[in-house]
């Protein structure tokens, strides 16, 4: 399990992220949401310790995530952040074998290349394996990126708007995966999410954030009601439901 | 074409320019010239590698592909040092007549150099590593207006002879300081060997490094350390050569299109062999020393930059 508790952290004085204490449920999908600049990805970014905090801590089965070794978290857990730019030339497989790295060190035994395969699998990535990263779309791309992350075998798999700059159906396609590697696989997934419907729709937990405090932590059901949304977004949003999934209809909003 | 074929064939180049240059219109006595020759060709393949190794790792830690190590003003540093000498002790004196101290004296002061500017500026948390590099640039423009300062009130006589200290040429290398040279590059490859895979990895860029297990900050303060090394000992051995890590790793990364820093270096380094051979053969034989080869590079290569720098453009634009 990973313990989220009492994190505070100031960007030149001025805090983002303040006093946040949330438990992750192992086995499920958790998503944060709040309006921008609410400290959704900043917190993301301390729980995989690519920043600091400035006090408080983040715990992964008891111990301090600083303590753990950097492989040995590696295994653990994973992150992928939104903007992926990179120098050089990589086919899809080549990147999607990165993820083995901690594991195998750069040099990939039969298994590592049995993982790789699975990965692109789930993905469905394999008629484009061997194709260069920078002649692939956008939405291409993003599956490639989540690609290595299922390959890295990381029972936490943490993500950062993955959903960005994707159309429609490659966002459900993308969000349908994180839900079979949480039914199928029994992982665990955190995820930033803009769109609240993506998240009403596919979460079972939710974190609602607001100027980096936190606003509500709770169930799905707990929070996509219309009294906690108005308090997250400054907005009225009303909730109806449809084929049993909760939709909120924001778009003609009065706020 | 694969790469290791790729590798094989410039490999094949690189022996070749090595005959070339060893063998061609050898007048006079062989066992004259033909060591002569061989000193130069070594100090040409040390600096070469050590050249191209810092460079790839300085443009892989800094994710940008027309930086060199000497933007830091390590170079500079280098001036500082020869001017200094040249001014307070003069070219009779010991610290100059001793290759040994003078070698001694500016590589240590280059590192130190880059060492303070590291400790001070190389704080991945608080300000991309950019910041540090335009300070140092700032602080390499600096050097260098202070250098020109003394050289203007130097006496002529000295300052001709600091000059052809401050340009790079292999026609003066000592072969004792190969020796020590020699020395540091393998100390160098020894720890590169253990760390080339997680430079593999950083090309992927800090996030996803450190999502991978590197130990990123470290590893970044590590390469600096190392590359700046590895220039300071090219450096003292035959003077600054301002584009040349530049053209010979973006050669390699074009001609290998991989993300494997062994195969990225090796390539460089027998590009680097070959251009300088090749360079030196044409500064001898062709152009009959009326120029030198760090003449030759920077305008190669400046006109590699410019057109490195049309490409970048084009490809983010």
């Amino acid at each position: 399990m990973i313990e989220i508790k009492r994190l505070t952290k100031k960007f030149s004085k001025k805090p983002v992220v303040e006093d946040i204490s949330v438990n992750i449920e192992p086995g499920t999908i958790t998503s944060f949401i709040g309006p921008n600049g609410a400290g959704k990805s900043t917190l993301l970014s301390m729980v995989s310790r690519l920043l600091n905090a400035d006090t408080g801590e983040v715990l992964l089965d008891q111990n301090n995530v600083k303590k753990w070794k950097s492989t040995e978290f590696a295994k653990r857990v994973s992150i992928l952040r939104q903007a992926n730019f990179i120098n050089v030339r990589l086919t899809v497989r080549e990147l999607v074998a990165f993820g083995r790295y901690p594991y195998s060190k750069g040099r990939l035994t039969g298994e590592d290349e049995k993982f790789v395969d699975q990965a692109i699998e789930y993905m469905n990535l394999n008629d484009m394996q061997d194709r260069f990263l920078d002649e692939l779309s956008g939405g291409q791309k993003q599956r490639a990126f989540i690609a290595m992350v299922i390959a890295q075998d990381t029972d936490y798999i943490l993500l950062d708007e993955p959903l960005n700059n994707l159309d429609m159906k490659h966002s459900v396609q993308i969000m349908k995966i994180l839900r079979k590697l949480v039914n199928e696989l029994g992982r665990t997934v955190v995820i930033v999410l803009h769109d609240i419907n993506f998240a009403s729709v596919y979460s079972d937990r939710i974190v609602a954030m607001k100027d980096g405090k936190l606003v509500k932590n709770g169930t799905t059901k707990e929070i996509i009601n219309p009294e906690i949304l108005r308090e997250i977004y400054d907005m009225n949003i009303p909730v109806q439901e449809q084929n049993g999934c909760r939709i909120c209809v924001y778009f003609n909003s009065q706020t | 074409m694969r790469n290791s074929t790729k590798l094989i064939l410039l490999f094949i180049l690189v022996i070749i320019s090595i005959l070339l240059y060893g063998f061609y219109d050898i007048k006079g006595g062989f066992d004259y010239a033909f060591p002569r020759r061989m000193i130069r060709v070594a100090a040409m393949i040390i600096t070469g590698i050590a050249i191209s190794y810092s460079t790839v790792v300085f443009q892989t830690i800094t994710q940008n592909r027309i930086l060199t190590p000497t933007v830091i003003g390590i170079g500079s540093m280098y001036e500082v040092v020869q001017t200094l000498i040249y001014f307070f002790a003069g070219s009779m004196s010991i610290w100059v007549i001793n290759k040994y101290l003078n070698f001694g004296v500016a590589i240590i002061a280059m590192i130190l150099f880059a060492l303070l500017l590291y400790r001070f500026l190389f704080r991945p948390d608080k300000y991309p590593i950019y910041l540090l590099l335009l300070i140092g640039m700032i602080i390499g423009t600096l050097l260098g207006s202070l250098v020109t300062f003394l050289q203007v009130l130097i006496d002529p006589v000295e300052y001709l002879g600091l000059q052809s200290q401050l340009f790079a040429s292999f026609t003066k290398v000592k072969a004792e300081l190969l020796y020590i040279a020699f020395g540091i590059l393998i100390l160098a490859f020894i720890y590169g060997y253990f760390v080339l895979r997680k430079l593999d990895v950083m090309s992927l860029g800090r996030e996803n490094a450190i999502n991978l297990g590197i130990n990123y900050d470290r590893l970044v303060m590590n390469m600096l350390i190392l590359s700046s090394v590895l220039i300071a000992t090219s450096t003292a051995l035959v003077g600054s050569i301002t584009f040349f890590g530049l053209i010979v790793a973006n050669l390699s990364y074009q001609f290998f299109v991989t993300y494997k820093h062994s195969v990225l270096i090796l390539g460089a380094s027998l590009f680097s062999i070959v251009a300088l051979i090749g360079g030196q053969f044409l500064v001898e034989h062709v152009l009959e020393l009326r120029t030198t080869i760090s003449v030759i590079i920077n305008f190669v290569g400046g006109i590699y930059f410019i057109y490195l720098l049309l490409k970048e453009s084009r490809a983010s634009g």
